[in-house]
């Protein structure tokens, strides 16, 4: 063995060991699945603000979730014709901000965020610390007076006698208000919400508080499917030792709900509009479904891995897109590659069929296989046409780039006044390479027959459509989109072909007469 | 089932030391074709003068167009001449090459015996000068050459057109040759993959060794029922020597040389190939890797065109041996 042919070997080896490394790490560590389809639940969560502007200036202020917990947060948008949005930080809290000059009349503001449900195993980032309660947020409440005082006082010292530590004296505490019957100064106690004095969650935490047990108040949104319009839920946290514990305010049950989003923890306002009235806060979530790998990428970012912050990832949504063709254009390249040094085969122009098989990619193997063979055939004859005009040759060929066009508008156009929407998608072929194709092809049609067209041109759309089917399959899309890395292993795989010297496929057949004889 | 039979076939095929296009590229043309030498064959007026230069034998250059504004000037020199053939000096297989033999009233005869008018010359001429022959579409320069006058000896075996005879010349080593002719159903072209026929040929005595067309032996030409036994290529030393010389010309170490015999010139070299096909292997029955790998273990190659000749002819005789030999070390490229 040569030198070179060791050198090439040792790059082969790098590369392929490098690509397989990378996409193995992301696989393990960062949670990218192998195969599509490995789907997981996102919900939508939508905040609605109502409020009704007074005509002069008017700027909103909405706190947002924070980040930790169960759920994490992988995107959020804002939708609001004529606001001005920002994101603001206010002792310690993340806030979004919509201002306007002027605002009169009802006004509708959407803030939208993305939330997954359970990240996957390894991609969960490192919990913020729930405990940093903001300073200076603790929660006044009205003082209880008189009769309620006693009451109170009374529920606090019987419930403290039947529990042994103050989480057990938490819940009994809460769940015994509900039971108006059998609870005396319960029902009492109990017409301070009737009275709407104290919401239940508010009287909940004053008798904690009163108690002498460090209180504070969660707000958030029961994630239930397309449930509309709710309004925030209110539960109640008691720390104790040094961890908050959740307490629903309505059962005494501890732990934090299933499909509960905490919102907003803690004393600080959950909204404040200046400029308006009537204000009004309803949340909406609904489910979906979303491929892991998307998550995945969500959560890689939320923890900010290099590796996926670095990346295509980091591009916006529509380069993205871009990119999920582009990489795709190397399986092309290898398909010719395989087709050529392994098997033989002839086609018009080297990568061609790589850009037809990105065409049949827009418009589906069978209308693209249509159209292709349509304008060839329609473009072979205007040719022959125009070469009796004894035109120079880029001339020549620009008037069939033109005519290709006109064909191109001709065939959306037909096909759509015959409802067939498929053939619209022709704008996706490469022009300029058909006019060269039909160029090329009418020279071999003068110089070698129409044999040598039909082969060379079905060699070419042979290896088109073996290209697209390679391209369209789900996992060769999944893995290149995905894992980008894998490239690496494409080219060191089309060095190691570049150095094949064995016989091809069809020469097989060629030299077959040799040993005949 | 059927892959072991193509293993099997591969298998005899490497017994054969058939040189795949692969191994072809990878091997030779990539190890010991320099591609900043290859300009100098792909681009036929280059080569011309050089051959001119180095006193190789080529055939007559009458006038170069390298703009459209040039074909003006061309049309009176053109009245002149009865017989021409205008050719792309970059094409390649062939294209584009216009062979004009004879001439009537303002109308020029082509070698096929369809009339063409200067409007259809001027028109071929602004296409090659555009780039259509060329590769890749270059812009690219029409030669006006004489027309070759075919040595008698082979009408015999050709249907219209000139024959020509391809050398391999490895590293200055003729190492396999083949006759090209033209036949009824090539029409008129020397180009075995359209059906011309292709002759195998001893490099020791310029004699048919076995005759092709479409890839089956064949014993007559298909058109003129000459049977091919009682060929033999005249001229043949010099026309070995002229296809060795073209390896000290160009540098190009794994070169195919086309020539043909002028009736009253001799062997003139017609276009030298950087890149040439396979089909010469079928046509001879042989294959080339031998041949190839023998000379690659050569400790020493000759010096000149005449010792290498003689080395090739002493040793590719058609009693040498059907392997490779062992022990023979092969060098490393420089």
């Amino acid at each position: 063995m040569s030198s070179n042919k060791k050198q090439v070997l040792f790059v082969v080896l790098a590369l392929i060991v490098l690509g397989l490394s990378v996409a193995i790490y992301k696989r393990v560590h960062l949670g990218f699945p192998f195969f599509p389809g490995e789907s997981s639940l996102i919900w939508d969560v939508e905040a609605k603000i109502t409020f009704k502007a007074d005509g002069g200036p008017a700027s909103v202020s909405l706190a947002t979730p924070e980040p930790g917990g169960k759920y994490s947060i992988l995107d959020a948008t804002y939708a609001s014709a004529g606001y001005g949005f920002r994101n603001v930080q206010r002792n310690g809290i993340d806030r979004v901000e919509w201002t306007r000059r002027e605002a009169s009349g009802e006004q509708s503001l959407y803030y939208k965020i993305k939330v997954q449900d359970s990240l996957p195993e390894g991609a969960v980032a490192e919990k913020q610390d729930e405990n940093s309660e903001p300073a200076g947020t603790v929660l006044y409440l009205p003082e209880l007076e008189g009769a309620y005082r006693v009451a109170a006082d009374d529920l606090i010292q019987r419930m403290r006698a039947q529990s042994s530590d103050d989480l057990s004296f938490a819940s009994l505490l809460i769940s015994s208000l509900n039971k108006t019957e059998t609870v005396s100064n319960a029902a009492f106690l109990d017409d301070l919400i009737a009275n709407e004095s104290y919401s239940r969650a508010n009287l909940v935490m004053k008798l904690l508080q009163d108690a002498g047990l460090p209180v504070r108040k969660v707000r958030g949104v029961m994630l239930a499917d397309s449930r509309r319009n709710q309004p925030l839920l209110e539960m109640v946290e008691v720390l104790s030792g040094d961890k908050w514990y959740m307490f629903n305010p309505e059962t005494g049950a501890e732990g934090i709900p299933e499909h509960f989003l905490p919102w907003q923890r803690g004393g600080v306002s959950l909204l404040d509009i200046a400029g308006g009235e009537h204000s009004r806060i309803t949340f909406s979530a609904l489910s979906r479904s979303v491929p892991v790998s998307e998550l995945a990428v969500a959560s890689a970012k939320h923890s900010r891995a290099a590796l996926v912050d670095f990346s295509l990832y980091s591009l916006p949504i529509e380069e993205q897109n871009a990119y999920r063709y582009i990489l795709l254009v190397p399986i092309g390249t290898l398909i010719v590659v395989l087709m050529r040094i392994l098997v033989g085969l002839k086609t018009s122009g080297t990568f061609m069929p790589v850009l037809m098989a990105l065409a049949f990619l827009q418009t589906h193997l069978l209308p693209g296989l249509v159209i292709f063979v349509t304008i060839v055939s329609i473009g072979l004859w205007i040719r022959s046409v125009l070469s009796r005009l004894n035109l120079l040759l880029v001339a020549r060929i620009s008037s069939v780039v033109i005519v290709v066009v006109g064909i191109m508008a001709g065939m959306s156009i037909l096909s759509y006044k015959m409802g067939m929407q498929q053939s619209m998608s022709v704008t996706f072929f490469p022009m300029i390479i058909l006019a060269w194709t039909i160029e090329r092809m009418s020279i071999l049609w003068e110089e070698e027959g129409p044999l040598d067209v039909v082969v060379s041109g079905g060699g070419s759309l042979l290896v088109a459509v073996i290209s697209y089917l390679a391209m369209t399959n789900r996992y060769i899309e999944h893995l290149t989109f995905n894992f980008p890395e894998l490239l690496l292993c494409v080219l060191g795989f089309t060095l190691l072909l570049g150095q094949y010297t064995g016989y091809r496929l069809l020469e097989l057949r060629r030299f077959k007469p040799m040993i005949e004889d | 089932m059927f892959l072991n039979a193509l293993f099997e076939r591969r298998k005899l095929l490497r017994n054969r030391g058939v040189l795949g296009m692969n191994q072809r590229n990878n091997a030779y043309i990539g190890r010991y074709n320099d591609r900043a030498k290859f300009p100098m064959v792909d681009n036929k007026l280059t080569s011309k003068k050089l051959a001119i230069e180095a006193g190789v034998a080529v055939p007559e250059l009458l006038h170069v167009i390298r703009t459209q504004h040039d074909i003006f000037a061309l049309r009176p020199e053109l009245e002149q001449l009865d017989e021409f053939v205008i050719k792309p000096a970059k094409g390649s297989g062939g294209k584009g090459i216009l062979v004009i033999t004879g001439r009537e009233g303002n109308e020029w005869i082509k070698a096929s015996g369809s009339r063409v008018t200067f409007e259809d010359i001027e028109r071929h001429i602004s296409n090659t000068l555009g780039g259509l022959y060329s590769l890749g579409g270059n812009s690219d320069t029409a030669m006006v050459e004489g027309l070759i006058k075919a040595d008698p000896v082979f009408d015999r075996f050709s249907f219209e057109g000139v024959p020509d005879i391809r050398t391999i010349v490895f590293q200055g080593y003729p190492v396999m040759a083949m006759m090209r002719l033209a036949t009824r159903s090539s029409d008129g072209k020397a180009n075995l993959h359209q059906g011309a026929v292709g002759v195998g040929l001893d490099l020791a005595t310029g004699r048919s060794l076995k005759a092709v067309q479409f890839d089956r032996q064949v014993d007559h030409h298909p058109d003129t029922g000459h049977s091919f036994a009682d060929l033999k290529v005249p001229h043949w030393q010099r026309l070995l020597e002229l296809s060795s010389a073209c390896f000290d010309m160009t540098g190009l170490g794994y070169l195919g040389v086309d020539i043909v015999l002028d009736r009253n010139h001799g062997p003139l070299i017609l276009e030298l190939n950087a890149r040439p096909g396979l089909a010469i292997q079928i046509a001879n029955g042989q294959g080339l890797l031998p041949r190839l790998k023998t000379i690659e273990g050569l400790p020493r190659t000759h010096f000149s065109a005449v010792e290498r000749v003689n080395y090739a002819q002493a040793t590719f005789s058609e009693n040498e041996p059907e392997r490779i030999p062992v022990g023979i070390k092969i060098p490393e490229p420089a």
